[in-house]
């Protein structure tokens, strides 16, 4: 049955296309509930629960926010006023004087790519999580913990205000948390649970900070209406505010996205299972830091010193990161580096005023660097845990599938063309150098780091799966594929490491880079408003010029990859025995942990042991405040006890004394 | 007539400090005695003397007596003076001393020497009394017939030896 | 003829409540205590009789029977627990009585 629909005054922006069910509303508020249910579910009864029964539990939820978020793109793409966001607000949560926050959506094209990736990822990670986990021990308590990270990832991306977004901010850091110390009988895991969440903790204070200026100056922290206020602005008005916001949103995203210097609990979080670090610290959890810059991008249009500053972080770091990837030999730690060193690239994105690239980066990595991760775990599965590269060898003979999907997305991240992340790199890199904050530099130094990913991945491709075997004898018959359980979920996330980049043909072979243009209305007050400050100017290089120094540079990488590790395996020993300082340094990683060890948590242990302990807690509280009023009460009780002497007469005189100062008090004083 | 006031508190005020000064409490009770005597000539030279009659009867006759049957009942003799109470020692004086000021002090601020009695005295008649307590105090009245029998039985069930 | 004024018999009251209340923290024995007691009883009868003179009011003296009447009782009670106590203690000093000290 179709309604005569309502004219747009009346509605607003409520769109409903057809009954009732498939209102928007309904729809997304279906999307983002069923992993809550499923986490409470499967949290409170899964001790009871079959793993069979569990795993439907926690897959139905994150399989019925598919389907939903599929329903939603398309409800939301059918209707007629489209580019137009849609909001609703379900209720009221906050209103005190100014502020007020409701528990509402906003639902445009960013959030519904968010949406997709998310949603598509989590289902499939969660597919594969059943095969994975099956003998790991703590299965409900995994699912309900993935479940739960669904759904606050999920309120991060489709929420309409900045205190229900952090909601869904730290409640990813807590899952990722509890998650990363899934195993947490083993110390080092406890412990890097703990990094994690301290050290995005120091993000989030400034996130905080941030979000209170924001309200401070403009007086609402719903993003429609702030949006619009900043907008309206004329550009250089209220710069200094608006820097400085967008640096403390910016260091919120430093620390959750896991960018210098607070990247630094990202590669010990690869102590968590495989299917954490692929839908956390790979697809989702860490691009939550892109997805805040991009939707706050309109801050950051109208702030281009802040914007700068994430493009040279965003820069610094994809090199920085890549360099240490480099001589890393534990398999996942090196996909922790390459995790930070892309997050990087997708900042270098956003910073240089190309939000589209950056978010199109984020996709087509999703899809790769989880599918990188899964085939990692499939080899620790079939290594019986063992990591290290250089213990494995020629197990493309054994595990095939593996090998197939992980090749497929080391082509893809590498930059191999008609593969996704060449697509989606290639528009990153054009934009460094001819955006409107592109630098040459910026552009170079991208160059050259896509030239190094390509290195270390074909490296790590080589030494895991090509040429001969170093796998010791004992752990030899322990080789084999993965179950069908783990392997789907590989395949079908290999399909989209290869079609996802196919959303956006690049403008140097005459394509119209559909994805640009589909989240161009997302962005649009944002690029207006930095081609106003720094128009476009023409360089050098042509589009197609850009690309070719990428395309060398990979071609390069995947080289002299192939030739070190496939055909003379001997030069990087050779190398490494020649630059010894370098290697040393690289390999401990600049030795960033022992830094910030020295500068933070020592002397931080030593305040609190020395003064907060000693004299605080114990001197001040327990004593003073504690003990001392227990004692002074005991000491008053001890005087006033004297009084009760058991001496009549001394009763009678008190009574004369008090009937004296009574006396006084009512007839003198009064 | 304001004479014969004088002489009687003149004799009320000897005495107290007689019962209060005097070792044995068979002299204070005496002392007491003449206290109560007084008093009930000053009430007759307030023109009351149903009040005087009935302080002489029970106070003076009955009350007193009972006093000195408990005293001679329990032998008591001299007293030993020892003083325990620092608080009674070192307070005592000054605190009657600033008692004594102190409301002597309001009387006279309150009441100047120029306000007169009322010249005639008021129908303090039994029967006038006797309107009053069964008219208007009849319920206070009764109560303190209770008051007496609880006192009886309280007094009796106290003093025993043993039940 | 010169007429008592109020304020000598209130005079007379006060001295005579002053001396009980002074007999009362000077004395030992119980027993005269409890006679300085009925001293300061007897001081605001006067007080009460003579405010009934003055303000022509009779209810003055019913108050005062009243409080004769309580005092007899008072009495008969009293006596009655000093002689308990005399039986327990041996001894009529009352600060031989100081079992309730803290």
């Amino acid at each position: 049955m179709s309604r005569v629909p309502k004219t747009r005054a009346e509605k607003g922006n409520r769109k409903t296309v057809r009954g009732t069910f498939m209102n928007l509303e309904i729809l997304l508020l279906l999307m983002v509930l069923p992993p809550l249910l499923g986490a409470a579910l499967n949290g409170i009864f899964g001790r009871r629960f079959s793993q069979g029964v569990v795993s439907l539990i926690a897959c139905g939820g994150a399989g019925l926010s598919m389907v939903f978020a599929l329903l939603a793109a398309w409800v939301y793409s059918a209707s007629r006023s489209q580019p137009v966001p849609f909001t609703y607000p379900y209720f009221t949560w906050i209103q005190v004087g100014e502020l007020q926050a409701d528990y509402a959506f906003y639902y445009d094209r960013l959030t519904l790519i968010m949406t997709l990736t998310v949603t598509v990822v989590a289902f499939l990670i969660h597919l594969y999580s059943r095969g994975y986990m099956e003998h790991e021990g703590g299965y409900y308590r995994f699912f309900c913990y993935l479940n739960l990270f669904l759904f606050m990832m999920l309120t991060l991306v489709t929420a309409a205000n900045y205190p229900l977004m952090f909601v869904g901010w730290e409640g990813v850091g807590l899952c990722s948390y509890l998650l990363i110390g899934f195993y947490f009988r083993k110390k080092s895991a406890a412990d890097a649970g703990k990094k994690a969440f301290i050290v995005t903790r120091i993000g989030d204070a400034g996130f905080t900070v941030g979000v209170a200026l924001l309200f401070w100056t403009f007086h609402s922290l719903d993003f429609h209406t702030v949006y619009r206020r900043i907008a309206a602005l004329p550009q250089g008005e209220f710069a200094g505010v608006l820097t400085a916001i967008g640096l403390l949103i910016f260091l919120g995203a430093v620390g959750k996205s896991a960018q210098l210097p607070l990247y630094v609990w990202l590669p010990d979080a690869m102590e968590g299972p495989t299917p954490v670090s692929a839908l956390i610290h790979a697809a989702t959890m860490v691009t939550a830091g892109v997805y805040l810059v991009a939707r706050s991008s309109i801050i950051y249009a109208h702030a281009p010193a802040a914007l700068a500053v994430v493009g040279v972080i965003g820069c610094l770091t994809a090199f920085y990161a890549a360099t240490i990837a480099l001589t890393q030999n534990d398999l996942k730690r090196m996909l922790a580096y390459s995790t930070i060193s892309q997050l990087g690239y997708m900042f270098l994105g956003c910073g240089v005023g190309v939000f589209a690239a950056g978010i199109f980066h984020l996709m087509t990595h999703a899809f790769f660097k989880s599918l990188l991760f899964l085939a990692a775990g499939s080899v620790m599965h079939a290594m019986n845990g063992e990591l290290d590269m250089r213990k494995m060898g020629g197990l493309r003979h054994k595990l095939k599938i593996t090998h197939a999907t992980f090749l497929i997305a080391t082509l893809a991240i590498s930059g191999v063309p008609f593969f996704s992340g060449f697509f989606s790199k290639d528009e990153i890199l054009g934009g460094a150098y001819e955006g409107p904050l592109g630098q040459a530099w910026l552009y170079w130094a991208g160059t050259f780091t896509a030239g190094m990913t390509a290195f270390y991945m074909f490296r790590a491709l080589a030494m895991t799966f090509w040429g001969k075997s170093r796998v010791e004898p004992a752990a030899e018959h322990h080789l084999h594929e993965s179950s069908s359980k783990m392997t789907v979920p590989l395949i079908v996330l290999a399909f989209f490491s290869i079609v996802a980049g196919y959303v956006s043909w690049p403008r140097a072979w005459h394509g119209s880079e559909a994805f640009d243009r589909y989240l161009a209305p997302v962005f649009a007050p944002a690029q207006d408003a930095l081609r106003n400050a720094h128009p476009y100017h023409l360089e050098d290089l042509s589009p197609g010029a850009l690309m070719g120094f990428a395309l060398l540079a990979a071609a390069i990488g995947i080289g002299i990859a192939l030739w070190w590790y496939l055909k003379s395996t001997e030069i990087p020993e050779q190398l490494a025995e020649r630059f010894a300082d370098l290697y040393t340094i690289l390999i401990h990683k600049y030795y960033i942990d022992e830094f910030y060890n020295w500068l933070i948590v020592r002397p931080i242990c030593v305040v609190s042991d020395k003064f907060l302990w000693r004299v605080v807690d114990v001197g001040a509280i327990d004593n003073t405040l504690v003990n001392g009023t227990g004692e002074a009460c005991s000491t008053v009780g001890g005087l006033l006890r004297r009084i009760q002497s058991g001496n009549i007469p001394s009763y009678a005189a008190w009574v004369l004394l008090g009937a004296v100062l009574w006396l006084l008090y009512i007839f003198v004083i009064h | 007539m304001a004479i014969l006031f004088y002489i009687c508190a003149a004799v009320a005020v000897l005495a107290a400090l007689n019962v209060i000064l005097q070792r044995t409490p068979v002299y204070s009770a005496l002392s007491l005695i003449v206290v109560l005597c007084s008093l009930a000539g000053v009430y007759l030279l307030l023109g009351a003397e149903f009040m005087a009659v009935i302080q002489v009867i029970i106070y003076a006759g009955a009350i007193m007596v009972l006093f000195v049957f408990v005293i001679m009942l329990l032998n008591a003799g001299h007293e030993t003076t020892t003083h325990r109470s620092r608080m009674a020692r070192w307070l005592g004086a000054p605190l009657i001393a600033a008692i004594l000021v102190e409301l002597l002090t309001v009387i006279w601020g309150q009441f100047p020497a120029t306000a007169k009695l009322l010249p005639a005295p008021l129908d303090a008649s039994p029967a006038a009394i006797g309107h009053l307590l069964f008219r208007n105090y009849v319920l206070p009245f009764e109560v303190t017939s209770i008051v007496i029998l609880v006192a009886i039985l309280g007094a009796v069930v106290l003093a025993k030896k043993e039940f | 003829m010169p007429i008592v004024p109020l304020s000598h018999y209130l005079a007379l009251s006060i001295i005579i409540f002053v001396l009980g209340a002074a007999g009362f923290i000077i004395r030992r024995n119980i027993i005269t205590v409890f006679m300085c007691i009925e001293l300061m009883l007897n001081a605001v009868n006067l007080a009460f009789m003579a405010f009934s003179r003055f303000l022509g009011n009779l209810d003055g003296q019913l108050f005062v029977f009243f409080v004769i009447v309580v005092a007899a009782a008072e009495a008969a009670v009293g006596l009655a627990i000093i002689i308990a106590l005399y039986r327990n203690h041996e001894s009529l000093n009352i600060e031989d009585y100081d079992s309730m000290k803290m």
